[in-house]
């Protein structure tokens, strides 16, 4: 019998795989190294998607910098319940300054450290999906055609959960929101609209552009690993699961993870330049009922007055991104 | 070194001097020709180190300038008009987080209507932002300005407008003392931070305050403008036995000793006003001037004591608060408050009208005359105005108010038949 790989599927918890891993294999948050750059003590909600993705990111992004990272955070969820002052969860220079300008921040900090000659010194910016595709936009767009040295996380919850859940440009379809209500003869956010930021950073041409989710927590430290060992502008759109927002159970934060990224509603990929380099695939494929049905803000979707025509088109949307980004093997299909 | 140039070209030079680390540019007339050529000297290699930014709004050069100056750097942009505006909600934060950011504003209108001329309305729409705003006469004084500025932002800890008039001066061609390197160097050391992001020490910075220590925060900003009060008078005085002349300070007064009527203004007016001043004096009237510096903090005793002599004053001012009347006016009667002064207010200047001595001369007698109003629109077509109101009165659909008046005023009719 010759060289059989052997395949380690993350299933919750990296026990397994780090044990039977050589020490360099091993992810950043199992190792005793690990910064805890987010610290315990904040005062995200139970099941955080946000909290779980920015301490995964953030943690690598340190263990890669050897330390030497500044942050600049967007206005938001991740903001608030980090520095209730006096107090902060940050274990490492952080700065907050305005909703919409975290890129432009973080480009005058990686500025300041190169006309400081302190070019070992990496910088971070970070925001939820309305700081960066609604209102943190031109900045960040701003930041990637300049191709400034910062690496941005977007934490894609799908709505604006700080204000109360309200419509963002990244809220999907159908999507009940305080501002898309569940009402009317189409319920919930429009069709056809919303904003694809990680294809629109691709457009940019910037160094490196990724999705990745909290379902696969070491693609994402793999992505932000390989994101900090790049310079010029880079861009990771993190789906991080709101069990607030979405009516989910705090337990099923990764699940629901998991299941978005199965059902092709979330396509996970990395991007050079511009072109997609690679595909996360799906394992098993799911139709999108399973990922819809267990969430509160589609329950109009289903049940005797549901919209089945709805979840057609949901079908459609996920059908796609399986096609343009071949997220299927061919024996899977 | 004594040199023609162009008041921009004057103050892009002297911020130079002052090694910035990092400037962010947006371009916005008429603030241009100064990140223009701060932008040339940066390419060529004649100010290292130095980050020069381009960036995609004026929103996004005073963000990049708080990241700039909260990591430490030396951080310099320059604005005008809308795009202040446009940059309000970085330009509270920048004070709100007592960075000591530098901003030239090339004082602009603001529209609608839209209109690229000289006058204050600008930077004072910001009064309230925590920013100092110092207010140059002259180019020369500019130059001067900007090089204390850095001072006192960095000793304070705060973020400094210096304001020039738009044109007027950005763009007037006259002789300036350009200072040199030494000179600077020794005036001003380099920026040692109160607050700073660094790796071997790490802080947080823009935490989320509640109500339980709000208050004590914005009180320290106004603590810092009081102490900058104190601090901008030692500061000319250590200016001037460096550089040799007399700039900055508080406010500065003219034929003020024994003058029954003060005029009171802010920048480049003021070279107007003295010449009409001048007249007026050979004429055998007691009139004096009395130009503020800092508007920001504003020096109320300061203000007090050199109209403590007079019998009234006239605030000639480049800025309208729409619905009451005077903006610096409002400042210098409260400066006043008790004394039984007689004030009054003239707004003038609104989008770049020009002003001339036959025009001061006249407001300034019918002021000597007690004949004044309270407020006084200077120069004001009152015809067009009144044509306008009647036109609202009889037509529902007037229309568009400013293209009425440019038509009612010959301008467009001229062109277009």
């Amino acid at each position: 019998m010759g060289f059989q790989p052997v395949k380690f599927y993350q299933t919750g918890t990296f026990t397994i795989g780090n044990r039977l891993l050589e020490p360099d294999e091993r992810s950043v948050q199992s190792g005793q190294a690990r910064s805890n750059s987010i610290n315990s003590g904040h005062r995200a909600c139970q099941g955080c998607g946000e909290a779980l993705g920015a301490r995964y990111a953030i943690d690598a992004a340190m263990a890669e910098s050897k330390g030497q990272l500044i942050a600049a955070n967007a206005t938001g969820c991740l903001e608030v319940f980090s520095t209730p002052y006096p107090e902060s969860s940050w274990q490492l220079p952080w700065i907050h300054s305005l909703f919409g300008n975290a890129p432009a921040v973080a480009t005058g900090i990686a500025a300041a450290m190169k006309v400081k000659g302190k070019t070992e010194v990496r910088v971070v910016a970070q925001g939820g999906d309305g700081g960066t595709t609604d209102i943190g936009f031109g900045c960040l767009s701003g930041m990637f055609e300049r191709n400034d040295d910062v690496l941005y996380l977007c934490y894609d919850n799908q709505a604006y959960m700080n204000t109360g859940v309200q419509r963002s440009s990244a809220t999907p379809p159908a999507a009940r929101t305080a501002t898309t209500m569940p009402v009317g003869p189409n319920p919930g956010n429009a069709f056809g609209q919303g904003k694809n930021v990680p294809e629109i950073a691709m457009a940019h041409g910037i160094p490196y552009v990724a999705t990745a989710t909290v379902a696969d927590l070491r693609d994402l430290e793999y992505k932000v690993r390989r994101a900090m060992k790049m310079h010029g502008a880079r861009y990771i759109q993190i789906f991080v699961p709101c069990p607030l927002g979405w009516g989910t159970a705090s337990s099923d934060t990764i699940r629901m993870a998991r299941l978005a990224k199965e059902s092709g509603m979330f396509p996970v990929f990395e991007a050079e330049y511009g072109e997609v380099v690679g595909v996360s695939k799906i394992r098993h494929k799911i139709p999108v009922e399973e990922y819809l049905q267990p969430q509160k803000r589609f329950a109009h979707l289903f049940g005797t007055n549901g919209h089945p025509e709805m979840v057609t088109r949901m079908q459609a949307i996920a059908d796609r991104n399986i096609r343009k980004y071949g997220l299927l093997d061919e024996e899977g299909c | 070194m004594l040199k023609q140039t162009e008041g921009s070209k004057a103050v892009a030079e002297a911020i130079a001097l002052c090694r910035p680390e990092v400037i962010c540019a947006y371009p916005i007339s008429p603030q241009t020709h100064i990140v223009e050529a701060l932008g040339e000297m940066v390419k060529a290699g004649n100010l290292t180190p130095c980050e020069f930014i381009n960036v995609e709004s004026e929103f996004a050069a005073m963000s990049v300038a708080i990241g700039a100056s909260a990591a430490g750097a030396r951080s310099y942009t320059a604005t005008a008009s809308q795009g202040l505006l446009f940059m309000v909600e970085a330009v509270y934060n920048a004070a709100g987080l007592g960075l000591p950011i530098v901003m030239t504003v090339a004082n602009r209108a603001i529209g609608a209507p839209i209109n690229i001329w000289n006058d204050h309305s600008d930077s004072l729409s910001q009064r309230d932002s925590g920013w100092m705003q110092l207010f140059a006469e002259t180019n020369q004084e500019a130059v001067d300005l900007h090089i204390q500025a850095f001072r006192l932002a960095e000793e304070l800890s705060m973020p400094i407008m210096v304001c020039m008039d738009g044109f007027i001066l950005t763009h007037a061609f006259e002789r300036i003392d350009i200072p040199e390197q030494n000179q600077v160097d020794s005036y001003l050391p380099p920026f040692d931070p109160r607050q700073v992001l660094d790796p071997a020490e790490p802080v947080s910075i823009g935490a989320m305050v509640g109500p339980e220590a709000f208050m004590e925060v914005k009180y320290l900003a106004h603590a810092k403008q009081m102490q900058a009060i104190e601090r901008i008078p030692v500061l000319a005085a250590e200016f001037k036995q460096i550089f040799g002349r007399d700039s900055g300070g508080l406010i500065r007064t003219y034929c003020s000793e024994d003058a029954e009527t003060m005029v009171i203004a802010m920048g480049s007016v003021l070279g107007t006003i003295k010449d009409t001043v001048d007249e007026m004096r050979a004429e055998g009237h007691k009139i004096g001037v009395l130009g503020i510096i800092s508007y920001r903090p504003f020096p109320l005793e300061q203000v007090r004591e050199a109209l403590s002599s007079c019998k009234r004053f006239v605030v000639l001012e480049k800025s309208l608060a729409v619905g009451m009347g005077g903006i610096v006016a409002t400042d210098v009667r409260m400066a006043v408050t008790g004394s039984g002064l007689k004030g009054y207010t003239a707004i003038a200047c609104l989008g770049g009208r020009p002003i001339t001595r036959a025009t001061l001369h006249k407001l300034f007698l019918q002021a000597e005359q007690e004949l004044l109003p309270p407020v006084t629109f200077v120069d004001l077509d009152w015809e067009a105005v009144n044509k306008q109101l009647t036109r609202e009165q009889q037509t529902r659909r007037s229309g568009p108010a400013a293209e009425n008046m440019l038509h009612d005023k010959g301008l467009i009719s001229a062109k277009f038949g």
